[in-house]
């Protein structure tokens, strides 16, 4: 079941993703709408991270194209952000929790550039957002996992974007963290700008979001929640019924074929 | 003791020279490497350290002169090589990443000691000297070499500056760099360039067979004393230019010596020494932590018994033998004498006769850990559904780490309450 957004702000087209040559996800075709705080939610290794990699352009497209605001990423990527899964970063690496935020304002600056200090309000004002400025100095290998997500969500914030794609963010995280990052959210859609979250909860996925995306391996429902966030859809979703997609894929992936063929 | 005033007294300009160029190239080496060493990358290096040496042969032999130019561009080129045939191999086939640096360190190698030894048999009298590419000689950076090594070291550290804030970014996060729209690509090559210069450099003084010391030691020996990237920088920098100078002098006393070994003793024995002392990372900064622990623990074990003993009598200020202490709770005699001594020192026991009491203030804290013991009983049995005879264990360790703040936050969910789950008093 597949609902197309009003006024869509990201288009997926018949996207199709492969894994060390073994696909992962099989044409995803959808929108979805500005303002809106959209899940992607599915079981453990539906490709809800992939999705969101393949859209920031950190995986090759095995097909199909995803555009945001009706462009190519590479001409609209100061209005995109990404907040990567917490756990792809060695949180012992030699920096602050200052200097992590200050990366957010890496794309405004420019090659060769240093930190001004508007830059620098900008990364403290972010910190204070997500209640984290009397962290500032604090090596990042000292905060608890709440706090590191946090760190990761002011780095996004920071780069003051209009749409963001999130890794997980609650994924780890203490109550309090998870209603703060909730909270953050719902003020940055209210303001219009998009937030799509991967998700792997289903029992808050009901509560947080607006439009839910279920995933599993192909796209099994986009659109308003309370359209299609039901039991059919979940079953559908979680139900054993696509064992037949997943050895296909080991197939392709056991005989090295092109997931496309070239002619 | 003569030679070492004269060494240092820099009066001799030949003396400056080897100096400035083997700070220069042992700094520059670090400075690189700290980015190899923070993108976890130490291996790599020590492959193009091996690979440039057909290089420089090569270069030799095609040139037939040891034209600094000319080796740099040798060495650049086997350099390069090796790494492009590594990432293909770990992308293209099956082989790991591990076994193909090796594989290519070892072929190049000895593909390289081969050319030498033919090179070093071919009676061309320019050959003399080459040999020293292996373990490295500061003392021949003289002259042209000198100028043009300088500048190239030069060359790395004004880049690593330049790019300083993308290569660290990348170092942390590569995918967000590349979300960001920073050319993560470019940038890597970028730092492989300047890993593959920063070899190629430091041979000169290093020698190939322990280059790759020179690129990650003094970076590993950094890391101890800050938690910054800059400073691990700077810091890396010092530390490998002391050994560069290190090696300079052994290259002055005794000029028959290879310098490359010494430099990296020299570099080895600041990042052990820097392993044991550092503030905080260190040994012995970790096991000074350990110990004031231990000593915590012992004393408020101590403190807690004695309230455990005057509950019995109901007189918490009696006072108490080191027998009468070991039959409620065994400790070690001699921990136990220490521990006493220590209680007293500190104002919390007195002792008279030979028998031990408490404080006002002793018992205060003695109270107060039997207080948080049954109190976190009490919660773990109240909250957590764990059975009465299942929570002494955990208590023991959380009495003593449990903050004011947390104190009054189970008094307050606990309600104040008045008896632990095995039916003893909770004191006030």
């Amino acid at each position: 079941m597949k609902i197309e957004a009003k006024n869509p702000v990201v288009e997926f087209h018949d996207l199709t993703v492969s894994y060390h040559k073994k696909p992962v996800l099989w044409n995803i075709d959808m929108t979805l709408p500005q303002g809106a705080l959209i899940g992607i939610i599915g079981p453990n290794g539906a490709g809800k991270s992939t999705l969101i990699k393949a859209a920031m352009g950190l995986l090759p497209l095995g097909s199909g194209y995803v555009r945001m605001f009706d462009e190519a990423l590479d001409k609209v990527r100061h209005k995109v952000s990404y907040v990567p899964q917490r756990e792809t970063v060695d949180w012992d690496f030699p920096t602050s929790v200052l200097d992590v935020v200050m990366m957010g304002r890496y794309s405004k600056l420019g090659l060769l550039t240093r930190p001004r200090k508007a830059d620098k309000e900008m990364a403290m004002n972010c910190l204070r957002k997500v209640g984290m400025e009397a962290y500032t100095d604090r090596q990042i290998s000292q905060l608890s996992g709440g706090q590191q997500q946090r760190v990761f969500l002011a780095r996004a914030l920071a780069q003051e974007a209009d749409l963001y794609f999130m890794d997980e963010p609650f994924a780890g995280v203490d109550a309090a963290t998870e209603a703060a990052i909730l909270a953050i959210m719902q003020e940055m859609t209210a303001n219009g700008k998009t937030v799509i979250v991967v998700h792997h909860d289903l029992q808050s996925a009901a509560e947080f979001f607006d439009w839910i995306v279920l995933l599993n391996m192909r796209l099994v429902a986009s659109g308003p929640i309370d359209k299609v966030f039901n039991n059919d859809m979940l079953q559908e979703t979680y139900g054993g019924k696509l064992t037949v997609l997943a050895e296909v894929g080991e197939l392709v992936r056991k005989r090295q074929m092109p997931s496309r063929e070239k002619y | 003791m003569e030679t070492f005033k004269e060494f240092f007294s820099f009066s001799d300009p030949s003396i400056v020279s080897v100096v400035v160029g083997a700070v220069l190239l042992t700094a520059s080496s670090a400075v690189v490497g700290t980015f190899t060493f923070l993108k976890k990358k130490a291996l790599v290096g020590d492959a193009v350290a091996h690979s440039v040496l057909p290089g420089i042969c090569l270069a030799f032999i095609l040139s037939g002169t040891k034209n600094p130019i000319w080796m740099i561009l040798g060495a650049f080129l086997t350099g390069w090589i090796s790494l492009l045939i590594i990432d293909h191999i770990t992308t293209k086939s099956k082989i790991k990443e591990d076994t193909a640096i090796a594989l290519i360190l070892s072929v190049f190698f000895g593909i390289g000691i081969l050319m030498l030894t033919n090179i070093q048999h071919s009676g061309n009298a320019a050959q003399t000297g080459l040999d020293s590419f292996l373990f490295g000689k500061a003392a021949a950076l003289v002259g042209k070499d000198l100028i043009v090594f300088g500048i190239v070291a030069v060359i790395l550290i004004v880049t690593v500056g330049l790019f300083f804030k993308e290569l660290k970014l990348i170092a942390f996060d590569s995918n967000y760099a590349r979300a960001l729209g920073i050319p993560v690509k470019w940038i890597d090559l970028l730092l492989t360039s300047l890993t593959v210069l920063a070899v190629v450099t430091g041979i000169q003084a290093v020698g190939v067979v322990l280059m790759a010391a020179m690129l990650i030691t003094p970076a590993a020996a950094a890391r101890f004393w800050t938690n910054d990237v800059f400073k691990m920088t700077l810091i890396a920098a010092v530390m490998g230019g002391i050994s560069g100078l290190s090696g300079a002098y052994v290259s002055y006393v005794a000029p028959a010596m290879p310098t490359g070994p010494w430099i990296v003793m020299i570099i080895s024995a600041i990042a052990i020494t820097s392993f044991f002392i550092a503030p905080k990372r260190g040994i012995f900064a970790r096991s000074i932590q350990q110990r004031r622990l231990q000593r915590l623990i012992m004393d408020e074990n101590l403190l807690k018994e004695l309230y455990h003993l005057g509950e019995k009598d109901e007189d918490p200020y009696k006072g108490r033998t080191v027998n009468e202490i070991i039959e409620e709770r065994f400790f070690p005699r001699k921990a136990l004498k220490v521990a006493l001594r220590r209680l007293k020192r500190q104002g919390f026991l007195v002792k008279k006769n030979g028998y031990w009491s408490y404080t006002e203030a002793g018992k205060v804290k003695g109270q107060r850990v039997v207080k948080l013991h049954r109190l976190w009983e009490l919660y773990l049995s109240k909250y957590m559904k764990i059975a009465p005879d299942h929570v002494h264990e955990d208590a023991e360790t959380v009495e003593h780490i449990i903050t004011p703040e947390l104190e009054a936050q189970l008094e307050r969910m606990l309600e104040y309450p008045e008896f632990d789950p095995h039916e003893e008093k909770i004191p006030y």
